[in-house]
């Protein structure tokens, strides 16, 4: 047998060996991610809710409890079931008697950078989006993080005008950004200069979750103002 | 195999990774998080300490488990290994603060692929004994963060006028913008490099000074 040969039999290592150490490393690894798992994952929920009740007693004022519902092809139900793709999560805002101050709903359009994820509060009194939380951006600092700062677009969602038209199935009048300094009527959104592509996804956005939303949410508010009178009491012991 | 070890820990051990090997200045290893995530100098902090508990706890194990592990399957073993604890920070990260996890993004989970961790794992954690690895490994974690630290600190002060989160000028400050976006990391990390050099260069030259007054 040549040197050669010999060389190339040679590295023919035994595969137990190998075999059991990835598997012993693989179910080491899998135990520790479960430990892991399991003990952070009280802490976790418990921000997630912290960080959602915060954004939305954020856009809706005034509100110290909440509620979750879906919006489902059979209309509006408690979040209680599993989430079907296709539905759309909401929660509603109450204040401690127990009366459904707003709602709060996603919405996301595609920004300068990336997507631009956002909450906003709707007020089904003046049927009117009451405020705007940026959940998620990824903005140029200093121009399209302005949609958060800048206090005169802030502004634009005291009262943005989303009633629904008269058949009920679209808005009155589309969420439209206009250039800066042109706003004339309650559904338009006065856009920054400089951060033009910002404002106009921040319309985007609130646009397309509205008129897909309000349409099935509007005649649907008594199952939400309703379901929260007879549960809240059990609801807030929870809190 | 030869294994020819030294198995005294010295204080060379832990510095190495703080100065004449540190994984940034010097290796320039683990660049993306590098450059990525220092926009604030919390930002920068939270991933050099996740980075630092990686590469502890899998320099720990993989020392330990360095006679058992078979030469052909390594890399992966030691992959899996990372990345398990990898998950292990990740979730913890979002235990302690969504915030937080939110601004770091998906650095926390690319902390896997940190060719560092990786470099130091094949090139020390297997050869060495686990309190051995365990030391270098705190003084390479220690180089990590610090060399983050740096970054974060001059583009937060420079970028937006702050330090970890504390406004320093007042509102009279026009933030310079460019410090927090991406080419502000390469900015800064290049002016850092050219003083790190600098030094070297510096110091080298004093040495071979002082040897030529010898002769």
């Amino acid at each position: 047998m040549s040197v050669v040969e010999e060389q190339m039999q040679q590295p023919a290592a035994p595969a137990g060996p190998m075999i059991r150490t990835l598997v012993s490393v693989a179910m080491l690894s899998g135990l520790l991610m479960v430990l892991t798992f399991h003990f952070t994952k009280p802490y976790i929920d418990e921000n997630q809710r912290r960080a959602i009740e915060a954004a939305l007693f954020q856009v809706v004022p005034g509100a110290v409890t909440r509620r979750d519902f879906l919006v489902t092809e059979k209309g509006v139900v408690p979040a209680t079931e599993k989430k079907q793709p296709g539905d759309t999560l909401f929660y509603a805002g109450y204040d401690d008697k127990g009366k459904l101050l707003g709602i709060a709903a996603n919405a996301r359009a595609q920004g300068y950078a990336n997507l631009i994820h956002l909450l906003y509060g709707y007020d089904p009194v003046c049927q009117c989006i009451r405020g705007i939380k940026v959940l998620k951006l990824a903005e140029t600092p200093g121009l399209g993080d302005k949609i958060i700062t800048d206090p005169a677009f802030v502004a634009n969602f005291e009262a943005l005008d989303v009633t629904l038209a008269e058949d009920g199935k679209t808005l009155a009048n589309e969420i439209v950004t206009v250039k800066h300094g042109s706003k004339q009527n309650q559904w338009e959104i006065d856009a920054i200069s400089g951060a033009t592509i910002s404002s106009k996804a921040v319309g985007k956005a609130l646009n397309e979750s509205a008129k897909a939303l309000l349409p099935m949410l509007v005649p649907n508010i008594e199952v939400i103002e309703t379901r929260s009178e007879e549960q809240v009491t059990g609801e807030t012991g929870n809190m | 195999m030869a294994r020819k070890q030294n198995n005294t820990i010295t204080w060379d051990t832990f510095s190495e990774g703080l100065w004449r090997e540190n994984p940034v200045f010097a290796m320039l290893l683990g660049m993306c998080p590098v450059l990525a995530v220092t926009n604030s100098a919390i930002n920068a902090l939270a991933m050099g300490v996740a980075t630092t508990f990686v590469l502890l706890a899998s320099g720990l194990l993989i020392s330990l488990l360095r006679r058992q592990i078979p030469k052909q399957v390594r890399i992966a073993t030691y992959i899996v290994i990372i990345a398990t604890f990898v998950t292990i920070v990740d979730y913890s990260i979002q235990a302690i603060s969504l915030d937080l996890y939110n601004a770091l993004g998906a650095f926390i989970q690319l902390i896997v692929v940190n060719c560092m961790i990786l470099g130091r794992a094949e090139a020390y954690a297997s050869k060495n004994r686990p309190l051995k690895a365990f030391v270098n490994a705190l003084g390479m974690g220690a180089g990590f963060t610090f060399a983050l630290l740096c970054l974060g600190v001059v583009r937060e002060v420079l970028g937006a006028g702050k330090l970890f989160g504390f406004d320093l000028f007042g509102p009279q400050f026009e933030p310079w913008v460019v410090m927090v976006l991406p080419a502000g990391g390469f900015i800064v990390l290049g002016a850092w490099l050219l003083l790190f050099e600098w030094f070297k260069q510096r110091k080298a030259q004093s040495e071979s000074d002082a040897v030529v007054e010898v002769r």
